[in-house]
Parts: C-alpha cells; structure tokens; sequence
C-alpha cells in the first residue's frame, strides 16, 4: 500500500497492468441457429483509442457487443477485455468497463435517479458513501440534473439516451463501450455527446463506439473497424484507411486535351468529367503534378485533391446495396 | 442489492396493488361479516363461524380463503416476472455487465420473492386482524379440539400458522422463477406458473393420481389448521415444510444451470 487516500479510480483499476489493448478478440464466432452473426472475428482496440465501429444493420455489432460483455458466449475463439479473459475475469473487469449496450433499458415506475441507485447496487465497486454524489455528478455531465426525479416512463427518447450514458458515467472507466450513443438525440444532444467523449478521451478513457453516423464517426475517432456479413473487413488508424482507398485529383481547365497530356505522360488515367478533368491519384506528388500542368501551359482554374470521405470507404467495404446484410 | 431489489419491486405500482388487493379480503369478510349477519354455524370456510364471537379469528380466515387462489396468483406474478421482466425490460443486460453475477443475481431475486410470499401472507393476516378486532369482540381463543387458549398464546399460535402459510408458497415461488428463466415474456411465465399450479391443484384433487399426490407441492397446504389444535400436530407440518424444502431446492437448482448458461439476447 503506497498511498491510504486511493482515488476512486485507483479503487476500480484490475490487478494486472494497464494492457496495450483495450479489447482484443481471436477467432471469435457465433451462430444463430443455422446462420453464422460472427465469423472468426480479430478485433484489436489499443488502449486510449477512440475506436469507430461500423457496419451496415445485421452486420453483427450488437452481437459482438454482448460476447464483448460476457452477455453472449462465444461458439468459437475468445475475448480480452482490459487484457483480461471474458467473461472468466468478468467480475474484476467489468466494473472498470461502462457500457451502453443496444439502447437505455430501465425501470419505467421508477425516477432517473432511483434507476441510477438500483444499477449502481446490483455490483461491487460502487460504495454506497459515494453514491448519492456519483449519481448527481453522472445526471450533471449528460445535462439531466432537472429531470432526475421524474418518472422514466415520462421520459423522451433522447433523455432515455442520456440517462443510459449516465449509467455508464457513474464510475470512473478504463473502457466505455457505447452502442449507437446518440440515437434519438436532438442536434444540441448530439453536440455534447460528441464533446463528451472528446473529454474522456482526454483523460485517457479508451472509447468503443459503434454508429451509423459515419460523419460523427469521422469527427472524433482515432480508428475504425468495418464489419460486413459478420465480418471484419476493415480495422486500423482512421487515417491509414482513407489513404488506403484512391485519391482523385479535380483539374478545372480550359486547356482539358493538354492537361490530359500531362496526366498521361505521368501515367494516369484522365477522364473527362463536364468541365473537370479528374484521375486517381497513384502516389504522384500533387505539387508535381500542378507544376507540371503550369509548365506545361494549362491555364488552371482549379487544382483539387479529394480524398475518399468515410462515407465512400465505407460504401466500398460494405456494398451499396440498401438491404440488410443476410 | 437484495435490499435495492426489495425497494424496487414494492415501489412498483403493481405490487402495492396486489397486496392492496390481498388485504381487502379479510376486511370484506370481516365487514360482511359485522352487516350482513354471520354464517350457519359450522358451515362455510374453516374458522368463519368463529370471526364474530372472536374478532381475532378473521385473520385465519382471511388467510383460509385467500390461499386457494388470490395468494398464488399474486406469488405466480411477481415469481414470474423476476427474471423474464428484467429481460424484457432490457434491464437485464445492464444490471449482469453491472457485473452483478449470475448466480448472485439469481439468488438475490429468490429472496426477494421468499420475502414477497411472506409479506403479502402477513399483510393479509394484519389487515384481518385489525379489523376484526376493531369490529368484534376479542377474546380466549378456542382450538379446533374444542378447549379454549389463554389470548396470548392463541395468538402465538396464529402467528405461527401465518407464517406456515407464507412458507407453504415457496415451492410454487421457485417454479416461477425456474419458468420466468425460460422466457423473455413475463406475461407467459406468470400465465405458466399459475398453469403449473392449477393443474397441481387438479391431480392434487384426483383420486387416481393417489400415488402421486405426495409429491404435489399442494398437498400438504392445509397442515397450519393442526397448529390450531391444543396439542399441535407436527407430522403434516413437517411434511409440508419438506416437501416446499424440496421444491425450492430442485427448481433453484433448475434455474441456476438454466439462467447461469443462458445466451442474454434481450
């Protein structure tokens, strides 16, 4: 015992050494009946990451959520949470690892705070000398604090949301595992919730959070996954997998047949797009590019280098299609 | 957390309407009792006839008559909804990656409807005892052999009885909650338990199922009537206490290898 005033979150830290992965799967599987929901999943989120998970609706992220939690158990392979086995060390993890899992789920006759109580009691970690002030400091950082005494019953969609994110607040985490954290949020909600996990980000909280919105993904991750079909087709730093997909260079010219030229002399593969010319970028330096367009007497309007948004990469990963994978 | 479960099920509306419920039996039959004339002697439910010489008496009533049905409905809805609510609540997920632990979770809710069995039996026994005191006479009791008890000690032996009665549901209890492990619809769980227990009730009723009718967790329901006698006869008591001992014990242990290996998809 080096220090007799242990912070809280000193209290909550598992035995073993903070691990170089916040999650890690191998292999891991599971089927419905007849149909596989996860095949031979590997996900690896470093510690201190916000980690973007995605994937088209019936992909299997809920799934892998639950297993994540001890909640599924796993036809094949295994999971370490906080470099700990789920759900064998289940009791010592979870309690570092806050979770909003497939939507809030609470007591409807019961008040947002008398909800946040019962959670709170149902497992080790959560002194009752703390409570009353955990709850109220957890109401106050998802704006809540006015309606904690109504019924849940009562409660709007986007409070609901709140009051869930609330219940992963109530202790300090190593790891939030947030399951689709701003569905039916206002645009003000959705702002904070973002700058809320910016925050936590900031103190070292590792974040893993699966959304649709690709835009809000794109604002505040530091990685992805990409899963399709119960597979993971995707997964590394956010930035290494846009790079990964091609980059189009936009030339706005009069000059388009000598532009072309250029490009074709350089080995690219123009094409005429209205006015713009535009080519995949193959690892050409831009800057020689457009000094070699001006050298060569192309009067340049506009010089353009697009790179892929997530949208794209993820249209790409995933297919167009509009259907719920099978 | 046993006692925040106990909170939260008696915050229920639905709860504090069904003891509501329970506990307007023994005042309606107390009331009717007191307005409407009492009953032919020696007919009706047992202890009936004796309400209006001994106000003390509509406890035993109340609990005579509300044992048949209005306790194990109340018993097949909340053993029922134990599990099986949470699930679909949602709740489920939150309180097991709390973590809570299953086992102790499991075992935290089958206290919580031991406790409720017991509760709703002693509010019934409290609410006839109030009114009949305030309605009747109350005096030395007399036992089914016909002597009669100082107050002090008929009461301890109605006491006893009461708690007999909240005892003798606990094996209905712990099928509920073996049923509500099943399912992620409380409605049908509450709907099986009360099935399970009607249809006890019928073989229980059967004489060719006489072979049977030992093991029917039913069968010895009537034994708290022997605490009323002078000289207490144990040997239905026992066995009643036995045999809810050992529905207890085969239904938890059905509900712990269902619920601790069950995939939580709610």
């Amino acid at each position: 015992m080096t220090s007799v005033l242990a912070t809280p979150a000193a209290t909550v830290a598992p035995a073993s050494p903070r691990s170089a992965t916040a999650i890690e799967t191998h292999g891991l599987t599971k089927r419905f009946g007849k149909s596989v929901v996860v095949d031979d999943l590997a996900l690896s989120v470093p510690t201190g990451s916000v980690f973007g998970f995605l994937g088209p609706n019936g992909s299997g992220k809920t799934t892998t959520i639950r297993m994540l939690l001890g909640l599924l158990v796993p036809d094949a392979g295994a999971v370490r949470l906080l470099g700990s086995p789920i759900p064998s060390a289940a009791r010592a993890v979870l309690p570092a690892v806050g979770a909003l899992i497939d939507g809030p789920a609470c007591y409807p006759w019961l008040s947002g705070r008398q909800n946040l109580w019962r959670f709170d009691a149902t497992g080790p970690d959560g002194r009752r000398s703390t409570r009353k002030d955990r709850i109220d400091d957890a109401l106050a950082r998802v704006g809540l604090s006015a309606a904690a005494d109504k019924r849940y019953k009562a409660y709007s969609l986007g409070m609901r949301q709140r009051l869930g994110l609330a219940n992963a607040l109530l202790r300090p985490r190593q790891l939030l595992i947030l399951d689709e954290p701003t569905n039916g949020m206002d645009p003000q909600g959705t702002r904070e919730i973002r700058h809320l996990i910016r925050e936590l980000a900031a103190d070292g909280t590792t974040v893993f959070l699966s959304s649709h919105l690709l835009a809000e993904i794109e604002q505040v991750c530091s990685h992805v996954a990409v899963m399709s079909a119960g597979r993971l087709v995707a997964q590394g730093e956010l930035r290494a997998l846009q790079s990964a997909r091609p980059t189009v260079v936009r030339i706005d010219t009069d000059d388009t047949q000598v532009a072309a030229e250029v490009l074709k002399v350089r080995g690219l593969t123009p094409s005429f797009d209205g006015p713009h010319l535009t080519a995949t970028f193959d690892g050409t330096r831009p800057e020689d590019l457009s000094r070699a367009l001006v050298e060569a007497g192309v009067g340049l309007r506009g010089f353009a280098v697009e790179r892929p948004s997530l949208e794209d990469t993820f249209v790409a990963l995933t297919g167009e299609g509009f259907n719920v994978a099978q | 957390m046993w006692r925040n479960e106990l909170a939260t099920l008696f915050r229920r509306r639905r709860t504090q309407a069904m003891l509501g419920a329970l506990m307007a039996v023994p005042i309606v039959i107390t009331l009717v009792l007191r307005f409407a004339g009492g009953p032919d002697n020696g007919e009706g439910p047992t202890f009936l006839s004796q309400v209006t010489n001994n106000g003390v008496f509509a406890v035993l009533a109340g609990l005579t008559v509300t044992l048949p049905f209005f306790l194990p409905m109340a018993v097949a809805v909340v053993a029922g909804d134990t599990v099986a609510g949470e699930g679909s609540l949602g709740t489920l997920r939150y309180i097991l990656t709390r973590p809570a632990g299953r086992s102790r979770l499991l075992a935290s809710k089958g206290l919580t409807t031991a406790a409720f069995c017991l509760v709703a039996t002693a509010l019934v026994a409290v609410a006839g005892l109030i009114t009949g005191v305030i309605v009747f006479p109350v005096g030395r009791i007399t036992t089914l052999s016909g002597d009669t008890l100082p107050l002090a000690q008929g009461m301890t032996r109605i006491s006893l009885a009461a708690v007999l009665i909240g005892v003798s549901l606990l094996g209905l209890a712990a099928i509920g909650v073996f049923i509500s492990t099943l399912t992620d619809v409380p409605v049908g769980a509450m709907a099986g338990t009360l099935g399970v227990f009607i249809l006890i009730g019928v073989l229980d009723a059967l004489p060719q199922t006489h072979g049977l009718h030992p093991w029917l967790f039913t069968d010895h329901w009537l034994s708290y009537t022997d605490v009323m006698r002078t000289h207490i006869q144990w040997g239905g008591v026992i066995r009643n206490l036995r045999l809810q001992g050992f529905y207890v014990l085969v239904f938890g242990a059905l509900s712990w290898a269902r619920f601790t290996s069950k995939d939580i998809l709610a």
